[in-house]
C-alpha cells in the first residue's frame, strides 16, 4: 500500500464533495479494491468511504412493486433482507465469496468494478434494474461497458440499483475452483413481458445478454427450446479454468438449469 | 478396549490449546528491539541477463538502512544442494552456483535480485520501487524435452546443457529390457504428467536474524522444519559462520509439506544483514512472494511401459522421466526423482525387471524439491495408473490384478535397490474392500446413475519408504548428510522430564505423541513429559522432521535414551531397596523387587539421582542420558484406497462421494494422530488430482500466483474419509515397530482419484485412457467430448 489519505462522509454530497479531489477513490466494502492497494496497483490521495452513507443502506420495496437496494448494502444484508422481496437475488447475493466478503463486499462496489466474473451484473444486467447515482439514472443495458468498464463518471456514486422483481428467476454458478467467483454464471428472470439472460464469467467483454435464448425462451419457456441454440466460443474467456468452447457450453447448460429452476 | 493412556492411546493434541486459541509463538510473532525489515526486489521476468542496478536513488530514501544486490555476496558461499546424484556415466550431476542475490542473470519470476533493509517495510517498498535494474531479456526455458535438445537456450551459461543429470536405477540392459517387452503378452504405455504444486502451508515463510557485537554471536528465527540443518547448510556452506556462535530457532511452525525443509536464500540474507546493518533484520513473505519463492513440488513428465505374459504377471516395467528442477537446486531437489522416486518404482508387485530413467531439467521457473512424499508419490501415481490402465485393456479386475502380482514373501530384494522388511498386501486390502464396502458399489452406482450422474470406483496400493536411512548407505547414494536423530531425556527431581529432540513437529503432534512413548515406558502420567524442540541451543544434534521419519528415526533415539535413563534409575532403585539390579522391576511408575513387596517409586528414585544422599557411589548423580539412532533400513508403510466419484456428464464436474483408506503403519502410538495425518495428506491428493496446479504461460510468467487461481483443496471438496489403520504389520527394526504415516495419504490418494473417474467415464460409455491432473470440469468434459 501506498499512503492515502481517508474520509468517511455520512452523506451523499459530502462523499461527492470528497471525490472530487485529485485522485480520490470510492471505497465500498474494499473487498476488491483494498487487495489491489495492498499490491500497489493503484494509488489513490484519498479514500472516500461510502459504508458511513445511511441513506446508501439497505434493501426497500418501491411503491411500484420494484426493490431498491442502497449502492453500500452488503452481500449479506442483501441475502438476508431481499430474501423475501426478491429471492433469486438474495440467493445470488448469498453464493458471494465467503462470509467475511459478504460481510464487507457491497453491491455498488461490486457493479462500479463490473469484474468479467463477478456474480451481481449478471443478476443487474438479468433482471434489467436502473442503476441509480448520485446525477442520474441509468439502464442496466447501458451500464455495462466490457470488463471492468461501466458508463460511470469519474466521481460518480452508485447510491441505489432499483430492481424490478419477475415473476421467476434464478441465477445459476458453476464455481471457478481456485477464486469461486463465476467460472460461468447465469440469471435468468422471467417478466410478464419476456425474459432476460445475462451471463457472466464467460466473455471477453464481460456480462452479456444471451439474445437468442431469450427470444427462443419467450417464445416457449421450456428447456427443450434451448436445444440448438449454441455460443460462439470465439469471444469467450479462455484460461486455465477452462477453454472458450467449455465456457460457450457451461452457458447453455447453467441457461438451461436456469430455466429448469423456473418452471 | 482402547486404551486412555500411554503408547495406543488417542490422547488429545496437547498443542492445539494454543493453536487453537491464538497462544502460539510463531516466527512472525517474534520482533526484537530496533529491528528493520527486508523487502526483496524480485524478477518479473523468466529469465534475463541484468545489465546494469542502479540503486543510489533506494539509497537516499528515508528510513533506508542498506540496499544490497548481489556484489554484495560476490565473497560468499551460495545456496548448497544436500545430495550430489551421480549419472548413469558415473559423473556427478551439473551443479551450478545458486547466489543469495541474482548475480549477472535472473532465471525465473521471482529470482531475488536486490534487497532493501528499512525501517518499516513500507519504507522498504518505497525504496525497492526506486532501484533501477536493466534486463536484457532471454527466451525463458520451460518446456522440458524442449530444455534437453542440443542447441537450447541455457539456464545457466557455464554448464554445458540444461540436463542436471541423465540418471538410471534398476536393470542397465537395455537388450534385457528390449526383450521382456519384445517377449510380452500384452505391453500398456501411459504418458503422464506429475502437475506442478505449490505447499501453501498457512504460515509463510519468516527469518529474523539478530548478531551480537557484544558476543559475535548470530540468533536466527526461521520458519524451519530442521533446524539444525539450516545452522549446518548456512554456517558450514554459505556464511563460512563458526556453529557454536550461530543458533537457530525455529518456533511453533504452522505447517511445511516438506517446503520448510530447504535452506532458503532469504535466512542467509538476514542473517549476514544483521551484522552488516549491525540491526536486527526481520523477512516475512506474503502470500504471492510465497508463490514464487518457496520451493514447487511434482513436475514430472513420464512415458511409463508395463509388460505383462499371457497369465497377466507383470513381466517388466520401464520409465522414462522428466523431471523439472526449476532454475536452482534447493537444498534435496536431486534426490527427490532419483532416490525418493526410482526406488520406488516396484511398488506392492513382484515385478522381476524394472528401468526407471530419468533426467532432471534446469528451467526458467522457481525451484523444485520435496513436498508431502517427496518422488514417492511420483512413483505411486505412474504404477497405479499404468496398472489401472492395463486392467481395463486386459478387461480384467484391477483388484484381481493386483492382488495377483502382490509381494506375498518378506523381507523381499526389489529390482531397484531396496529391501523391503516387511508387508501384508493381500491383508490390507481385504481391510480396504471390507471397509469401503466395495460390494455395494453396484448399487451406489445404479443409485448415481439414476439421479443423471456417472459413478466411478478406482483403486490403488502404494508403498512408501520412510525415515530415510541408514547414514553409510545414503552416504554412498549421494547425501551429503547422516539421517540420524537424536534425543536427551532429561529427568528432573522430582519426577518429570523434558525429551529435547532433533526432529522438529510442523503440525504433527509431536508434543502429544513422543510423550505418550516415554509415559508409556516408565507408567507416569503422560503429562510429566515434555517435548523440547526447534531450538539448537536446546536440543541435541538432530536432522529434523520430513519424510515420515519423526517417531520411526527420532522416536527410536528417545525410546534409547529412555531405556539409558531406565537402566540407570534401577540401579538407584535396587540401592535404595537394598536388592539386586537384575531383581528391580519397574511397572506403572513403581520400581520393585521381584517376588517380593518392596517398592519404591519413580519420584523417590529421580529424587535420590538429584540429592544423592544416599546413594550408589559407583553410579554419577544425575538422570538425564542422549541416544543418537541410525535405523538400520527404510521403513515401508503401504496401503490400499478406494475412491468413489460422481461425475457430472452435462459440466465434467467430479464430486468425491466416498473415500476409503487402509493403511498398514506397522504399530500406532496416537490413533487419532494418525488418522489426522491421513486425512490430512488425502486431502492434499485429492486437491493434486482435482484442483492444484502451479502453471507458467509460455513467457515464464506464473498463472498461478495467488489462491485467485491456485485451486486449494477447501472443506466442501472433500467427503467424510473412512480410514482403517488395522492392517499392521510392525516394521522389524525399529524398537517401537512403527512405519511414518505423515505422507501417505498424499502418496496414495491421486491415482484413485484418477482411477476413479476414467472407471466413471467409461462406465458411460467415454472412451477415455487418461486425464492429467488436475482433472479440472474443463479437462474432464473435454476428455469426454473429443
Ligand atoms: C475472497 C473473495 C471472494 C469473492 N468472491 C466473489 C464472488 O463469488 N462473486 C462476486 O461477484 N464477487 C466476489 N468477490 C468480490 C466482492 O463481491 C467485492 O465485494 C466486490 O467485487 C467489490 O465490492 P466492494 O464493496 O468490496 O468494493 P470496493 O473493493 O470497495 O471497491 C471496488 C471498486 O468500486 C468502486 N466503488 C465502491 N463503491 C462504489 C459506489 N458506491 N459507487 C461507485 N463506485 C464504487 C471503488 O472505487 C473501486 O473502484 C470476492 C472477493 C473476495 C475478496
Amino acid at each position: 500500500m501506498y499512503n492515502f489519505d481517508f474520509e468517511k462522509p455520512s452523506t451523499i454530497a459530502d462523499a461527492v464533495a470528497a471525490l472530487a479531489g485529485e485522485d480520490a477513490q470510492a471505497l465500498g466494502g474494499g473487498q476488491t479494491l483494498i487487495p489491489t492497494l495492498k499490491q500497489r496497483l493503484a494509488a489513490p490521495s484519498t479514500l472516500v468511504s461510502v459504508s458511513g452513507i445511511a441513506e446508501m443502506k439497505g434493501v426497500c420495496v418501491e411503491d411500484d412493486g420494484s426493490v431498491a437496494i442502497g449502492g453500500a448494502t452488503t452481500h449479506a444484508d442483501v441475502a438476508a433482507d431481499a430474501a423475501s422481496s426478491y429471492p433469486a437475488l438474495a440467493a445470488l447475493a448469498g453464493q458471494i465469496g465467503d462470509p467475511a466478503v459478504r460481510n464487507r463486499g457491497t453491491i455498488g462496489g461490486s457493479v462500479a468494478n463490473n469484474d468479467p466474473a463477478a456474480c451481481y451484473p449478471a443478476g443487474v444486467l438479468g433482471s434489467g434494474a436502473t442503476i441509480v447515482t448520485n446525477t442520474r439514472q441509468i439502464a442496466a443495458d447501458d451500464f455495462f461497458q466490457g470488463m471492468f468498464t461501466t458508463a460511470l463518471e469519474e466521481g460518480e456514486i452508485i447510491t441505489s440499483v432499483r430492481f424490478p422483481v419477475p415473476q421467476a428467476a434464478s441465477y445459476q454458478k458453476f464455481l471457478q475452483p481456485a477464486s469461486r467467483f463465476a467460472l460461468v454464471g447465469v440469471y435468468l428472470a422471467r417478466f410478464a413481458d419476456g425474459v432476460r439472460v445475462a451471463a457472466t464469467g464467460a466473455s471477453e467483454d464481460g456480462v452479456f445478454r444471451w439474445s437468442e435464448a431469450e427470444e427462443a425462451l419467450n417464445k416457449e419457456f421450456r428447456t427443450d427450446a434451448l436445444l440448438g441454440l449454441h455460443i460462439n466460443p470465439m469471444n469467450m474467456i479462455g484460461d486455465l479454468h477452462g477453454s472458450k468452447e467449455y465456457r460457450a457450453h457451461l452457458v447453455s447448460v447453467m441457461t438451461k438449469r436456469a430455466v429448469e429452476a423456473c418452471s | 478396549m482402547p486404551k486412555d493412556s500411554g503408547i495406543g492411546a488417542s490422547s488429545k493434541r496437547r498443542e492445539d490449546v494454543r493453536f487453537l486459541t491464538g497462544a502460539g509463538n510463531y516466527t512472525d510473532d517474534i520482533n526484537v528491539h530496533g529491528q528493520a525489515y527486508v523487502h526483496f526486489l524480485r524478477s518479473d521476468i523468466a529469465h534475463g541477463r541484468i545489465t546494469n542496478i542502479d540503486t543510489s536513488a533506494a539509497e537516499g530514501m528515508p528510513g533506508v538502512v542498506k540496499v544490497f544486490t548481489g556484489k554484495d555476496f560476490e565473497g560468499v558461499g551460495g545456496m548448497p544442494c544436500g545430495w550430489e546424484v551421480t549419472d548413469r556415466h558415473g559423473a556427478p550431476m551439473q551443479e551450478p552456483p545458486h547466489p543469495i542475490l541474482a548475480q549477472g542473470k535472473v532465471r525465473h519470476v521471482g529470482d531475488p535480485i536486490a534487497a532493501v533493509v528499512a525501517d518499516s517495510l513500507a519504507l522498504a517498498r518505497d525504496a525497492a520501487e526506486a532501484i533501477e535494474v536493466d534486463i536484457e531479456e532471454l527466451p525463458a526455458v520451460l518446456d522440458m524435452k524442449a530444455a534437453a535438445q542440443d542447441g537450447a537456450t541455457l539456464v545457466h551459461d557455464d554448464l554445458k546443457n540444461n540436463i542436471c543429470y541423465d540418471w538410471h536405477l534398476g536393470e542397465e540392459d537395455n537388450d534385457k529390457v528390449n526383450e521382456v517387452f519384445a517377449n510380452a503378452a500384452h505391453v500398456t504405455t501411459l504418458d503422464l504428467v506429475n502437475n506442478r504444486l505449490v505447499a501453501n502451508p498457512m504460515e509463510p515463510r519468516v527469518a529474523v536474524a539478530e548478531y551480537s557485537r557484544g558476543t559475535d554471536e548470530y540468533t536466527l528465527y526461521t520458519t524451519s522444519q530442521n533446524p539444525h540443518v539450516i545452522r549446518l547448510l548456512m554456517c558450514a556452506f554459505v556464511l563460512g559462520l563458526p556453529e557454536h556462535k550461530v543458533r537457530v530457532v525455529a518456533p511453533d511452525v504452522g505447517g511445511g509439506f516438506g517446503t520448510k525443509i530447504f535452506h532458503y536464500a532469504e535466512e542467509a540474507f538476514c542473517t549476514f544483514a544483521a551484522k552488516a546493518c549491525n540491526r536486527p533484520v526481520k523477512w516475512t513473505s506474503s502470500r504471492s512472494e510465497a508463490f514464487m519463492s518457496d520451493a514447487h513440488g511434482r513436475d514430472h513428465v513420464t512415458t511409463i511401459e508395463l509388460a505383462l505374459d499371457a497369465e497377466n504377471n507383470f513381466t517388466g516395467l520401464r520409465t522414462n522421466t522428466h523431471a523439472n528442477l526449476g532454475a536452482y537446486l534447493s537444498t534435496f531437489s536431486s534426490s527427490v526423482p532419483t532416490w525418493l522416486h526410482g526406488t520406488l518404482m516396484a511398488g506392492n508387485y513382484k515385478t522381476p525387471v524394472i528401468q526407471v530413467n530419468v533426467r532432471a531439467m534446469f528451467t526458467n521457473t522457481v525451484p523444485v524439491d520435496a513436498y508431502r512424499g517427496a518422488g514417492r508419490p511420483e512413483a505411486t501415481f505412474q504404477l497405479e495408473r499404468v496398472i489401472d490402465k492395463a486392467a481395463r485393456e486386459l478387461g480384467v479386475d484391477p483388484i484381481a490384478l493386483r492382488r495377483q502380482n502382490f509381494i506375498t514373501q518378506f523381507p523381499y530384494d526389489t529390482p531397484v535397490a531396496l529391501t523391503y522388511d516387511t508387508g501384508d498386501y493381500n491383508g490390507t486390502m481385504d481391510k480396504l474392500e471390507a471397509a469401503a464396502d466395495l460390494s455395494g458399489f453396484a448399487a451406489r452406482r445404479a443409485q448415481s446413475e439414476a439421479n443423471g450422474k456417472l459413478r466411478g470406483l478406482g483403486v490403488n496400493c502404494y508403498i512408501e519408504a520412510c525415515g530415510i536411512a541408514p547414514s553409510n548407505i545414503v552416504g554412498m547414494l549421494g547425501a551429503r548428510a547422516g539421517l540420524y536423530d537424536a534425543a536427551t531425556v532429561r529427568v528432573n527431581a522430582t519426577g518429570s522430564i523434558s525429551v529435547m529432540v532433533g526432529a522438529h513437529s510442523h503440525g504433527q503432534g509431536h508434543e502429544t505423541a513422543f510423550p505418550q512413548v516415554v509415559a508409556d515406558m516408565i507408567g507416569i502420567d503422560e503429562s510429566m513429559v515434555e517435548i523440547v524442540h526447534g531450538d539448537t541451543s536446546k536440543i541435541p544434534f538432530g536432522m529434523g522432521t520430513y519424510g515420515s521419519r519423526s517417531l520411526a528415526v527420532c522416536g527410536s533415539a528417545m525410546v534409547k535414551a529412555t531405556e539409558k535413563v531406565i537402566d540407570k534409575a534401577k540401579k538407584i532403585a535396587a540401592h535404595l531397596l537394598e536388592a539386586s539390579e537384575a531383581d528391580i522391576e519397574l511397572k506403572d511408575g513403581q520400581f520393585s523387587v521381584a517376588g517380593t513387596d518392596k517398592s519404591v517409586a519413580w519420584g523417590d528414585v529421580t529424587l535420590t539421582a538429584y540429592v544423592p544422599h544416599n546413594y550408589p557411589l559407583e553410579v554419577e548423580p544425575g538422570l538425564e542420558e542422549t541416544a543418537f539412532y541410525d535405523p538400520a533400513n527404510f521403513t515401508f508403510p503401504a496401503g490400499a484406497y478406494a475412491c468413489e466419484v460422481e461425475v457430472d456428464p452435462e459440466t465434467g464436474q467430479v464430486s468425491i462421494e466416498k473415500f476409503t483408506a487402509a493403511d498398514d503403519f506397522g504399530n500406532i502410538v496416537n490413533p487419532m494422530i494418525v488418522d489426522g495425518q491421513v486425512h490430512g495428506g488425502i486431502g492434499q491428493g485429492i486437491g493434486q488430482a482435482l484442483l492444484e496446479n502451479c502453471a507458467y504461460d509460455e513467457n515464464g510468467q506464473l498463472l498461478s500466483a495467488s489462491f485467485m487461481d491456485y485451486a486449494m483443496p477447501r472443506a466442501d471438496d472433500l467427503p467424510f474419509y473412512e480410514v482403517d489403520h488395522s492392517s499392521q504389520t510392525p516394521c522389524t527394526h525399529n524398537p517401537l515397530g512403527v512405519k511414518g504415516c505423515g505422507e501417505a495419504g498424499a502418496i496414495g490418494s491421486p491415482p484413485a482419484v484418477v482411477n476413479a473417474v476414467l472407471d466413471a467415464l467409461n462406465s458411460g460409455g467415454k472412451a477415455v485412457d487418461h486425464i492429467d491432473m488436475p482433472m479440472s470440469p474443463s479437462r474432464v468434459w473435454t476428455a469426454m467430448h473429443s
